[in-house]
């Protein structure tokens, strides 16, 4: 997914200098260099934000890692040999996530990299994985459109995600007018296209759809809010489709439930709100608005509840919240563990192309298989809100849905595929057979 | 219920009842339809919702109730319900009697929002003549929204027994949304219908009358088009009124987040970038109030924000004075080493308050009187908007009258006016700064006790309004409060009455440009400083 708040005084004074030394000075401590560590361990590199804005979401994603580490070498590590982990800190700083990939694989000698949030740091990250030829696992749900022989992408594409949800709201709620709201920049936009020429092509006429994009950060939503209750009073069932990002959905949904929207009647479908941000809002006013993920907490199966059970003893905080990209984390580790055993080989080329079809158990209690396009096949949930900031499941896909790097709904790549195993390609046209290769 | 009808169906079953208690073994529609709450499928849910709405059995609405607070648990092993009373006591759903509690393996029955929107309609008709009226109230908006036919004839009922004017007004808009969709109403009735939710002529009545679909009589589709548009060039102007308040409320925002920076930078000339870390303090203290309240004194909770408005102002205004001592005081003068120095100390704060509070946002709740939101004509004004519209202008009443009429307020005028000159006269001029320092981080504080209220209590809350608040300073005229009064209301108004038009990414870069072409024109913005001081 995506960008939080670029708002960040840090990006429009851009001194990358002067913010690498001030982050630098004060998480001096977080780095931990694995520079002189011995030979024995496998390094497995961290690459995710712990201070600046991004911080908020990507802290949890480091703990996950050093916590799965951490119960791997327990298990005894991987051929026969501990793993480490060198965590470095980007600092919510675009172009600083590449250099500090760079460090993890040229310094630190790291055998793979689990890292990234917003679509932003990953397309800065890309260029220097194709160089140094190393593995990046991407938690996230994102955009799509993108498929890279070095990054194996564990969060959700669209269709894992936005099309089930809008198939829900149409089947089940009978809605026929959407709103479709997000934040601006390349996630929300992207994904709005997607929706939008799913939506035409389900029927549903250009005036019974509204697009509205917001700045990031956005606090003020009094006149938004009025817009939707407005354009829900056309007489025909109106829903919310969400993507608006992190930071600002406090003060939305705050304005949602004070200006009276109820779920009842105009539902709210989020694609970026989970337990984390739910933490920070007092939800009673927002029973019944609901969210699309993979994953949610509450889901009842033994590997989620002893997941949680263990996560909270090693965090030491027995309220620490689970989410959707942690999930993603535990399944592309647990699936790069048996990449690693099968080729007897941390070497990245051998991992790359081991892992297509190496599967793992998911939490909520299906199996998830790494796809030929290096995405995977995940359950989709439908959860609502709840009164303590949990989510109930309502609805859930049959089966898993395999993630497409290429959107179905979009002219532009409807034909094509990313297969890494049998065309080598990426963005592979099934019209013309052929390659469109790097530079697209 | 009053009806004949009713009477007699209420006679049936309760006959039944009395079979059902005869003979365990047999069961009627109503218990039937109960023990669907424990099957566990939203449909079956649905189903026995209409079932026991309509049983008429005196159960029906504790049980429907019950069902809406999430106090319906069933048990799917035995297949029995039981509804527990907001006392802590329960009862076997099916029939009545009390139980000494409920099984372990029992859940609360599960809502989705279609049954949440059943679940209304049923509540609805079966609380159409409570006792009490705020009930009575939503009982009728409810039917008016659900608008079944099966509700006819408890509304008619009720609507003959009502008293209370809004209730009998709420009530005969019911009846007319029933029967605008009922198909064998007349088209008299029809006509009459469409009058009557004409009258009402807000959201939900254009909601209501554009939803009548194509098989009406043609006097009726007429009627309703007419009525549509009447409502609709009304609401149009209401809908200016509206944005006039938004714009008024946002202005009071950047009011509130910009005041502490007119007397920092305004006043003092001091760059300080770490101004919006103030107002993240002062949420954090209101944070922090609130965990204390909750745990030892959940009855204050009402409170909490009034007695986090004094404590904010000294939290942050003790961490400005320590500021202003150490760092600032060195740097007078030096404008663009103070910026870099306020901007690092920024980052520090941040970092500091995410280590101590944890990178993810904080609950800050809203006190009940800030909660929920009231109808003024056709325009929905919510409370802790307007609340924080009045505190920003006593807080700047407050400013104002202590600079004009303390001696601190003389103190500061004179030093900023002419420091030398104010230290040769005895002002401690050093003191003063600190003072004056303080207070601005001080109002800056209080800033983020309200803001608490509206947005996320994070590490990164301050450096959503730094930017604004520079704005609002620079557009009003630095070292003038009653500039950046003007300068963020005609912001607030200005930014309000643009996103409609131009949406809200759009409408802000409007304005950014807008400002920067101001500030060619007037460089020293809306009030301009005259006479000696400006070249001090």
């Amino acid at each position: 997914m995506p960008t939080k708040p670029i708002h960040d005084i840090a990006a429009s004074f851009s001194r990358r200098g002067v913010l690498a030394a001030t982050a630098g000075l004060m998480l001096g401590l977080a780095s931990i260099s694995g520079a002189k560590a011995a030979d024995d361990t496998i390094k497995v590199g961290v690459l995710h934000s712990l201070s600046g804005t991004m911080a908020i979401s990507e802290t949890t994603l480091k703990d996950t890692i050093l916590f799965l580490i951490d119960e791997q070498n327990k298990k005894g590590g991987v051929l026969g040999k501990k793993l480490e982990a060198v965590v470095v800190d980007p600092a919510s700083n675009w172009p600083l996530f590449a250099e500090k990939a760079r460090e993890l694989i040229t310094k630190d000698k790291v055998s793979v990299v689990f890292g990234c949030w917003t679509s932003v740091s990953r397309k800065s990250v890309l260029p220097v994985f194709k160089e140094l030829n190393n593995i990046l696992f991407y938690p996230v749900q994102y955009e799509g459109e993108e498929s890279e022989r070095n990054v194996f992408y564990t969060g959700a594409a669209p269709n894992q995600q936005a099309i089930p949800a809008v198939d829900y709201l149409m089947k089940d709620e009978k809605v026929k007018r959407w709103v479709l709201a997000g934040t601006d920049y390349v996630y929300p936009r992207t994904t709005n296209k997607i929706l939008e020429a799913y939506l035409k092509s389900k029927g549903v006429a250009q005036e019974d759809i509204m697009i509205n994009y917001t700045p990031f950060g956005h606090s003020d939503w009094q006149t938004i809010v009025a817009d939707i209750k407005k354009f829900g009073s056309a007489g025909k069932k109106t829903a919310v489709v969400s993507t608006i990002n992190g930071d600002a959905n406090v003060p939305f949904y705050k304005e949602l439930g004070n200006q009276g929207v109820k779920a009842k009647d105009i539902p709210v479908v989020a694609f970026s709100v989970g337990e984390e941000e739910l933490a920070g809002i007092d939800t009673k006013p927002l029973v019944g608005h609901l969210a699309a993920w993979n994953y949610f907490e509450s889901i009842k199966t033994p590997a989620n509840e002893k997941f949680i059970k263990d996560w909270q003893a090693y965090t030491k905080n027995p309220k620490r919240t689970t989410n959707d990209p942690m999930e993603a984390h535990v399944i592309g580790f647990n699936m790069w563990i048996k990449a690693v055993e099968k080729v007897k080989s941390t070497d990245p080329d051998k991992v790359i192309d081991a892992l297509p079809g190496i599967e793992a158990a998911n939490l909520t209690g299906g199996t998830s298989k790494m796809l030929p396009n290096h995405h995977i096949t995940k359950p989709v949930f439908i959860g609502e809100i709840k009164g303590n900031g949990q989510f109930d499941v309502v609805w859930k896909t049959p089966g898993l849905v395999a993630g497409d790097a290429w959107s179905k709904e979009l002219d532009g790549s409807k034909d094509l595929i990313g297969d890494w195993v049998g065309k080598k390609c990426g963005n592979f046209n099934t019209k013309t057979n052929k390659c469109l290769g790097s530079g697209s | 219920m009053p009806t004949n009808l009713s009477a007699r169906l209420c006679t049936f079953l309760l006959s039944l009842f009395l079979i059902a208690f005869a003979l365990p073994a047999f069961a009627g529609p109503f218990e039937d339809a109960v023990a669907k709450f424990a099957n566990e499928d939203y449909s079956d849910t649905d189903e026995a919702i209409g079932v026991v709405a309509s049983s008429g059995n005196k159960l029906a609405f504790p049980i429907i109730s019950a069902l809406q607070d999430g106090r319906l648990m069933a048990d799917p092993d035995s297949k029995k319900v039981y509804v527990t009373g907001t006392d802590g006591k329960s009862i076997d759903a099916a029939t009545g009697e009390p139980v000494a509690s409920v099984p372990d393996s029992a859940s609360a029955v599960r809502l989705n929002n279609r049954l949440r929107r059943s679940v209304d309609a049923a509540l609805g008709s079966l609380t159409l003549q409570s006792p009490d009226l705020g009930a009575r109230l939503q009982a009728a908006q409810s039917v008016y929204k659900s608008h079944e036919e099966t509700a006819l004839e408890p509304v008619e009922g009720a609507l003959a027994k009502e008293t209370n004017r809004s209730v009998k007004t709420a009530l005969s808009e019911a009846r007319a949304a029933i029967l605008l969709f009922k198909s064998d109403a007349t088209e008299v009735q029809k006509l009459e219908a469409v009058a009557t939710i004409k009258a009402r002529g807000d959201q939900e009545a254009l909601a209501l009358l554009s939803d009548i679909g194509t098989d009406q009589p043609a006097s009726v589709a007429k009627a309703a088009a007419s009525a549509i548009g009447s409502i609709q060039s009304s609401l149009a102007v209401w809908s200016t009124v509206q944005n006039a308040w938004y714009g008024l409320s946002l202005g009071s925002v950047l009011l509130l987040a910009a005041i502490g920076l007119a007397i920092t930078f305004g006043v003092m000339g001091v760059i300080n970038m770490a101004h919006g870390e103030m107002v993240m303090i002062g949420a954090y203290t209101t944070f922090v109030v609130q965990e204390v309240i909750r745990t030892r004194y959940p009855a204050l909770f009402d409170y909490s924000l009034l007695i986090a408005v004094p404590l904010a102002f000294l939290v942050a205004g003790a961490i400005g004075v320590v500021i202003e001592r150490s760092i600032i005081r060195f740097l007078y003068g030096r404008p663009l080493e103070t910026l870099l120095a306020t901007w690092g100390l920024s980052l520090v704060l941040q970092q500091a308050v995410r280590t101590m509070f944890g990178p993810t946002n904080r609950e800050v709740g809203n006190p009940s009187w800030m909660s929920g939101a009231f109808d003024l004509g056709q325009i929905t004004i919510t409370y802790n908007r307007l609340w924080i519209l009045v505190f920003t202008l006593a807080v700047f009443m407050i400013l104002l009258a202590m600079l004009r009429y303390t001696a601190l307020g003389l103190e500061m005028r004179a030093v900023t006016q002419n420091r030398r000159m104010a230290a040769s006269m005895g002002i401690a001029t050093s003191r003063v700064d600190a003072l004056t320092f303080g207070l601005g981080s001080g109002i800056a504080g209080i800033a983020g006790v309200a803001l608490s209220q509206i947005d996320n209590v994070s590490p990164n809350l301050g450096q959503s309004y730094i930017i604004d608040s520079f704005m609002v300073v620079v557009f009003g005229g630095v070292g003038n409060l009653w500039g950046t009064l003007v300068g963020a209301f005609t912001l607030g108004i200005a930014n309000k009455f643009l996103e409609p038009v131009a949406g809200a990414v759009l409408g802000k870069i409007a304005i950014l440009v807008l400002i920067i072409l101001f500030i060619q024109k007037r460089p020293r913005g809306l009030f301009a400083l005259k006479g000696r001081a400006v070249e001090a």
